[in-house]
């Protein structure tokens, strides 16, 4: 276990880097009901990491996986990714960046239900119009424990099938980094388990760099490494954390 | 509950608006309609009265038996010498004598006319002007050789007092000096038609009365009622006259307009009536999608207690209010519309007499209630839907609606619906001795049924035909493409509903196509068979009559080797008013008859002063062989016995001859002032310009005379068909237009059902083209749906029709399918703009968190 104090992450390491934030904020509305939700924040990611950013809700936790992902655009600040500005793209460019190196795992899995399983992982490529690689979709619906399941739609499948879809979906465009939010936080305890389990065998088997926004400390103790927000700034830093470390600051952050 | 349903309704602006504006446009066209008609008969009605004003009592000639209305044929004149005992009789304070008909103006040698309107001539006595139908605006009342023509015309043609005009109407064209300008009563213009006025000697010379009169106008006495007067004139009437007073004179003759009007009102409505029965298949479907995206506030509604009572009641109270505010919407865009209509008319040259809009009671009433019973009837199985929203969906996410008791038994239901249909269509068509409205109720309920047996059947055919119709988007449209595909066939219910809307639209324009279609082909086919070869002459509206003048004279034509001129006119046959006809024995070589019993061309030779030939289904009905007698009564009373000839088999499109035919002069002995329809005329060498030029020459007397070849002859003759095919697509169009809003509303409702869905989609890579193509897609794929469906019974209802109607073959317009499936796809393309851009627009972040 190692808490430090300071906060900031690897500043030193852009080379192999994934992402790499600059002093972002963002404040939404305007005069005196403008809220602050991200006020100065520092990150980079490194290519096979898995990060979790936890924080209690309002921290900005959310809006700072948005605008990393590209998503929603900081009010100042920049953000790299995969060595490209992104923060200034339009809508076209942004959109085939999150084609070409974003993935997403959602909350409410987001699957279409009018395609099967096989369908809905493969339809990243689809939509870039690109053809999809047999051995590797095949290969990633066996390690997500999908193989017998590829022609069920979404309504045929459980709650954590689903999410399975999800993730071997955001993996399928072998994304430079993927983005997961809350993934557990509409799973059953055991099942939510198994969905953190996959993440983790992803970056491991496939050095998937990987960030989380979570506020299970159970999920996040699989991360590398855990940043933790509070009122729009990185607060607190942990690396190999097991799960009562980041109980333990979260209580001393919400006390 | 009510007030739930309405602040819904007020939440949801955007959905209620698209839904209201199917209804919205029926209603305006029923309205429009009724403002129209309603405004027209008004200002009809005040013109009659108006060249009325100054006469107590008319006498007209009365026809032998009530005329048909169809054939051209007027009333006969009476002999002029019952003017002075009129004059003499004491109650009388003053009396006029007049004629009248068509007179075609000329200039440069070519008729005037605008559009079809009617050329009419009058004559007019400059000393008695009260008495005259026409008021002189501008100049004096003509003299010998002299007219005045109405100022509309005058205007239109830049016509100047003292200039030279011609003037023709049953006999060779006159010259003329114009003295004057007039208006016909009070009216400027009578909706395009051409008004000439003459003094007494020289109308009769133009329209061949000499010594005749078709009316005279009696002015009583001081003291004296019209009544009265028409009583004492009564006892001096000779045979075949008539005398009416004078506001029964103006009634009558506003009799024939008011029957058109009445005609074309109830020819407007039923079109705003498609319109309407497209609207509640528009109204019926958004409901249903509304209600299935408010399954949880409808189950949090049951979770605190409503019944479902309270909730089915909520869903119908909501189709009332927008039933209510879209008909009183519809009735305003109604008045526009019937201003625009005026509009319209007038700008092609057809000016309608106009003394202000009048919207009557009644139009509101009507326009109210079939507005809102239309949507509320739309809404009963939506609100039928909702009841069955289980409290406990307040606790799903996404949960959805159980299927109805009556679930299973749809299919067969649905089939047994278009079964039905079908059967009361072919129960109308072909069986006997149903009278008109039968027919027409028992074909009108039975197409109603059956389009909505088949909207409710093509729930279970869109997924393949989504399927199929998808199949170029998969292959071209990429992800994009076959997600759209998906999508349409996702809720096969919803999909098959926004298409039948359009279905019935294009179902319509087809059958009407094909019927067109079989109208043209049997026609050209019957000119074909009957007709040998030369040149036709008609008049130059093509139906009005031409003098036989001008058939003699283009007889005259050096190379002519037969002519054969047929007049045609009602007759009284057997107790029945059958249309006549009369030809010469040129028509030996001019015609290909198919007689039966041995019967030969040389009929036409023999047919002398009482030789006849009649169709075969004459003969049939009255028991007719040859040898049979038959006698001929025309309106002038006087009659011809006749024996038959020959009997003939027409042609599927029929042939210039009516039911009876007899020869000219035969004809001419018993009917007033002759005249023909068309003179066939066949020259030496067939068909070459320099025979066309020769008869166009000895036709430079006639401008009203047309020399066609067959070709131009067909052409023209079913001209008139493709006006009356216009108009009728454009009302149809209207039906289409609700379709469309349809499709947008459904797609719209399908982009807040899948906001989500589309964040996801944007999320993982979609750019906001892709969407845009998707929602597109999809849009085109369900238009298609309906316009295959639709073109495909299209087909099927023209093809019974055409088996059903005797003087229609089938014929497949297959260039108007191909351009009524280019339609369909447009009709998708125009009602994805808009919620196609809804979509692109959508902000992923606010999608992916919208619930």
């Amino acid at each position: 276990m190692a808490v430090r104090d300071q906060p900031q992450g690897d500043i030193g390491a852009p080379a192999n880097g994934a992402v790499e934030a600059r002093n972002l904020t963002r404040r939404y509305g305007e005069g005196e009901t403008a809220v602050d939700a991200l006020r100065g924040i520092d990150l980079d990611v490194r290519s096979g990491e898995l990060v979790a950013v936890m924080g209690p809700s309002g921290s900005g936790k959310s809006t700072l996986m948005h605008i990393l992902a590209g998503l929603d655009k900081p009010t100042s600040g920049t953000v790299e990714i995969a060595g490209t500005e992104i923060t200034g793209l339009d809508d076209t460019k942004l959109t085939r960046l999150r084609r070409e190196h974003i993935g997403f795992v959602f909350q409410f899995f987001n699957l279409l239900p009018m395609l099967d399983a096989e369908e809905n992982v493969v339809l990243p490529l689809a939509i870039a119009g690109e053809k999809p690689d047999k051995s590797w979709v095949d290969s990633l619906l066996g390690q997500m424990g999908l193989a017998d399941r590829r022609k069920h739609r979404p309504s045929e499948l459980s709650g954590g099938q689903q999410q399975r879809v999800a993730i071997a979906r955001s993996l399928v465009t072998r994304p430079t980094i993927l983005f997961a939010d809350e993934p557990t936080g509409n799973l059953d305890s055991k099942t939510g388990g198994e969905i953190l389990e996959l993440l983790r065998a992803s970056v491991d088997a496939y050095g998937q760099t990987t960030v989380m926004v979570t506020h299970e400390a159970r999920a996040a103790a699989i991360a590398d490494r855990i940043l933790f927000l509070e009122d729009g700034l990185i607060v607190k830093e942990l690396r190999d954390a097991s799960q009562q470390d980041v109980l333990a600051v979260m209580n001393s952050l919400t006390a | 509950m009510i007030s739930v349903a309405l602040r819904g309704m007020a939440r949801r602006k955007l959905r209620t608006a698209l839904t209201a504006i199917a209804i919205v446009l029926g209603v305006a066209l029923i309205t429009g309609t009724y403002v129209l008609t309603d405004s027209i008969k008004g200002a009809f009605g005040g013109i009659f009265t108006q060249v009325y004003r100054g006469t107590d009592a008319t006498v007209t000639g009365k026809s032998a038996f009530d005329l048909s209305g169809q054939n051209n044929t007027t009333a006969p004149p009476f002999a002029q010498s019952l003017l002075p005992k009129i004059r003499g009789l004491p109650d009388v304070a003053d009396a006029v004598g007049g004629v009248g008909g068509n007179a075609h103006l000329i200039l440069q040698g070519k008729v005037v006319h605008f559009g079809g309107a009617p050329n009419l001539g009058f004559s007019v006595d400059p000393k008695r002007p009260e008495l005259n139908a026409l008021t002189l605006v501008s100049g004096k009342w003509p003299g010998a050789n002299q007219l005045v023509i109405d100022q509309a015309t005058g205007r239109k043609k830049d016509l100047h007092i003292g200039q030279l005009i011609g003037v023709q109407a049953n006999g060779p064209t006159l010259r003329m000096t114009i003295s004057g300008f007039v208006h016909f009563g009070g009216a400027a213009s009578l909706g395009g038609a051409t008004l000439s006025g003459f003094d007494l000697p020289t109308a009769q010379r133009l329209f061949q009365r000499i010594g005749k009169l078709d009316q005279i106008r009696a002015k009583a006495k001081a003291g004296v009622t019209p009544a009265k007067l028409a009583a004492e004139i009564r006892g001096i009437l000779p045979p075949h006259t008539q005398v009416r007073t004078g506001q029964a004179q103006a009634k009558s003759d506003a009799k024939d307009t008011e029957s058109f009007l009445n005609f074309l009102q109830d020819f407007l409505l039923a079109f705003g009536g498609i319109a309407l029965f497209v609207g509640s298949f528009v109204i019926a479907n958004s409901l249903s999608i509304t209600i299935a995206q408010r399954t949880r506030e409808l189950a949090t509604l049951r979770t605190l207690g409503a019944t479902r009572r309270q909730v089915r009641r909520s869903i119908v109270w909501e189709g009332l209010a927008i039933g209510a505010i879209a008909s009183v919407a519809g009735i305003g865009v109604g008045l526009g519309l019937g201003v625009g209509l005026f509009k319209l008319f007038d700008a092609v040259g057809f000016t309608l007499p106009n003394n202000g809009l009048v919207l009557h009671t009644r139009t509101v009433i009507v326009a109210l209630i079939v507005g809102i019973l239309v949507t509320v009837l739309a809404s009963l199985r939506p609100a039928f839907r909702a009841t069955r929203v289980p409290p406990i969906a307040a606790a799903r996410e996404g949960s959805e609606l159980p299927p109805g008791r009556f679930a299973k038994y749809r299919p067969i239901g649905s089939a047994l619906l278009t079964a039905i249909g079908f059967a009361l269509l072919i129960y109308g068509l072909f069986a006997h001795g149903l009278g008109t409205k039968g027919v027409l109720l028992s074909m009108g309920v039975g197409t109603l049924l059956i389009f909505l047996g088949v909207a409710l059947l093509a729930a279970r055919f869109a997924r393949p035909l989504a399927w199929v119709l998808g199949a170029p988007a998969t292959r071209f449209g990429g992800a994009a493409g076959s997600l759209a595909r998906d999508n349409a066939r996702r809720n096969p219910q919803r999909t098959a509903s926004t298409a039948s809307a359009l279905m019935i639209g294009l179902a319509l324009v087809t059958l009407v196509s094909v019927m067109a279609a079989g109208i043209t082909k049997s026609f050209r086919g019957a000119v074909d068979d009957l007709w040998v070869s030369g040149y036709a002459i008609t008049a130059q509206n093509n139906f009005d009559p031409i003098p036989i003048a001008a058939g003699n004279a283009a007889a005259r034509t050096p190379g002519v080797q037969a002519i054969a001129n047929v007049r045609g006119g009602d007759a009284e046959i057997f107790h029945g008013v059958h249309q006549a006809t009369a030809v010469g024995p040129g028509g030996a070589q001019i015609f290909n008859m198919k007689w039966l019993d041995g019967g030969s061309s040389a009929v036409f030779r023999l047919l002398g002063p009482h030789g006849a030939f009649v169709d075969d289904n004459f003969a049939k009905k009255h028991n007719l062989t040859l040898g049979s007698r038959l006698t001929l009564t025309a309106p002038t009373g006087k009659s011809v016995d006749l024996h038959v000839l020959g009997i003939f088999k027409p042609p599927t499109g029929g042939s210039p001859f009516g039911p009876v035919t007899i020869s000219d002069t035969a004809w001419d002995r018993i009917y007033d002032t002759p005249q023909n329809l068309y003179s066939f005329v066949r020259m030496k060498g067939g068909e070459s310009d320099a025979a066309k030029a020769a008869l166009v020459r000895q036709l430079k007397a006639f401008p009203n005379a047309k020399v066609q070849t067959k070709k131009e002859f067909v052409d023209n003759q079913i001209s008139g068909l493709n006006s009356i095919l216009n108009v009728l697509f454009v009302l149809l169009a209207l039906s289409v237009i609700v379709s469309l809003f349809g499709i947008v509303n459904t797609l719209v409702l399908t982009v807040f059902e899948r906001t989500r869905e589309l964040g996801m989609l944007r999320a993982i890579g979609m750019t906001r083209r892709q969407v845009r193509r998707m929602i597109r897609t999809e849009s085109v794929i369900t238009a298609l749906m309906g316009g295959v469906i639709g073109i495909a019974l299209g087909l099927v209802l023209g093809g019974l029709l055409a088996a059903r109607i005797d003087f229609i073959v089938f014929a497949l317009p297959w260039v108007q399918v191909i351009i009524f499936a280019v339609a369909a796809v447009v009709v998708g393309l125009l009602a994805a703009i808009f919620p196609a851009r809804r979509a692109g627009k959508l902000n992923v972040l606010e999608a992916l968190q919208y619930e």
